[in-house]
């Protein structure tokens, strides 16, 4: 069977950018940071006491009684897929519901529900448990929770790979899609560990950044003075459709999926490959996977979290990966405003890279006051223009353990 | 000592609170599930609300015999007594 041609229809995200795509990527294009002070009591004693929280508080969507039932990963995958969802102008659409899917990942899945059980069995005993603590934190429960919410039956996968979850989910969908097991699969990722443990686990890996600067300018990928990434929490949620499926309906088509990349590092559970050569294999995959030459690629969403090795290691994979035209490529972190959304960050940076080839426009990498001499890449520190004609764009995700997915979009 | 219709409203506002139910629509002679619609898992809730709220043990075996909210305020008022 031939395999099918896969676009993507749809977008939706709650981020800390904007409850919605429309407010968040404005506050993308006006380099706007959604990195705050937490106000939450057990904040005082973290040695880590910011964060990019939502924009919007999910239960302001969400009726009382079931977003009671929902962690907050939930919450989040529900409030960005039903976006997607009207957006892809699926509400009336007629669907043949067993060939409608979903794929949305997680890295940590539902951590604050079992800790906050955890509490009540500690403090009050195990009768305190919630009866739905375990349909409420497992992994899968986003993308289950979502294919309740719709009906899609064709499936309801969960890719786990931390940080680099939210790009697998949309790299499973693509292959499902494109091997004719189903007509459109709503992807991404979401994430909610803005918890005092994971807070805590990542602060003392030294992986989250102990700046105690103003907390809009902490998070800066690729600047001398970085020195970790900034936790965020989201979710971001992509119409991936078969380009027939979508043309025969008269959907709008943002951009193409033409393909991906995933690849291990099999270096280290935590640190990356500091010569990025995982990296590298998962971006030459995508790049023969979507039949593209390097010159074809204008824009790459980079991973970029801003700490001092990852961000330099990504530097050097887009040289090793796209030769002497990865000077002539826009390349940004979004990241620099949003904070690290883990799981969800692949998503939500696919819809930016998404959106940039759309409106021919990359969002800025903010706080970038001194480029890391290392580092030999074209950073926007202001939205810039990307050229038109058909061109393509990479969206880059590395997780812990090693994963790293690279997925390419075309513009249509 | 609580009256009846003290624990009955007590009652109410659990289940207002566990399942999304009216607290008026919660009256002592509806049936938890073919009236109220709370599933299996949401009268676990209840029960376990109820124990903390009212001081009783509402034991599993016994859960089964509440169908109505007359029944659990019943179970109520004999358990405190």
């Amino acid at each position: 069977m031939p395999a099918k041609r896969v676009v993507i229809t749809g977008l939706g995200t709650t981020s800390p950018l904007g409850g919605d795509v429309a407010s968040t990527w404005e506050a993308m294009i006006k380099g706007q940071s959604g990195v705050r002070h937490l106000t939450d009591d057990w904040a005082e004693e973290m040695p880590v006491k910011i964060a990019a929280r939502v924009a919007v508080e999910p239960t302001e969507i969400i009726e009382r009684v079931k977003a009671r039932r929902l962690d907050r990963t939930s919450q989040f995958a529900v409030v960005a897929a039903t976006e997607a969802w009207r957006d892809a102008g699926l509400e009336d659409a007629d669907l043949d519901k067993d060939r409608l899917g979903v794929a949305i990942a997680s890295g940590i899945g539902g951590v604050t529900t079992l800790l906050d059980n955890y509490d009540a069995l500690r403090d009050k005993g195990p009768r305190r448990v919630s009866p739905l603590a375990v349909p409420m934190l497992m992994p899968n429960a986003p993308a289950a929770n979502v294919s309740l919410l719709f009906g899609a039956r064709a499936a309801a996968n969960t890719p786990v790979s931390a940080c680099a979850s939210g790009n697998e989910g949309i790299s499973l969908a693509l292959d499902q899609i494109r091997w004719g097991r189903a007509d459109i699969i709503l992807a991404g990722g979401t994430e909610a560990a803005i918890h005092p443990l994971p807070m805590a686990a990542f602060a003392n890996m030294m992986a989250l950044s102990k700046n105690p600067g103003d907390p809009a300018t902490v998070s800066r990928p690729w600047d001398t003075a970085r020195d970790g990434f900034v936790l965020g929490e989201g979710a971001g949620v992509l119409v991936l459709e078969s380009e027939e499926h979508a043309k025969a309906r008269g959907a709008r088509i943002y951009a193409e999926v033409l393909g991906a990349g995933i690849t291990a590092d099999a270096h280290d559970i935590a640190q990356p490959d500091p010569a990025g050569r995982g990296g590298s294999r998962a971006i030459l995959r995508a790049l023969a996977e979507a039949e593209l030459d390097p010159k074809d690629i204008v824009h790459i969403n980079a991973h970029a979290t801003s700490t001092p090795q990852g961000d330099i290691a990504e530097g050097l994979m887009i040289h090793a990966t796209l030769g002497s035209h990865a000077d002539s490529v826009v390349v940004t972190s979004t990241k620099s405003m949003t904070g690290h959304l883990l799981g969800g960050a692949g998503a939500l940076e696919s819809i930016a890279t998404v959106l940039a080839l759309y409106h021919r426009l990359s969002p800025p990498t903010i706080n970038l006051d001194n480029l890391d001499p290392q580092v030999e890449l074209d950073i926007p520190r202001e939205a810039r223009e990307l050229p038109g004609g058909q061109v393509a764009a990479l969206n880059n995700s590395f997780g812990f353990g090693g994963a790293n997915v690279a997925v390419a979009f075309g513009s249509v | 000592m609580a009256t009846t219709e003290e624990i009955r409203a007590d009652l109410a506002e659990i289940v207002n609170e566990v399942a999304g139910v009216d607290a008026d629509d919660v009256q002592l002679d509806k049936a938890f599930v073919e009236d109220l619609d709370v599933d299996s898992l949401s009268m676990v809730e209840v029960v376990v609300a109820c124990e903390e709220k009212f001081g009783v043990s509402i034991p599993d075996d016994e859960v089964k015999n509440l169908k109505t909210v007359g029944d659990a305020v019943a179970f109520i008022e004999r358990a405190q007594g």
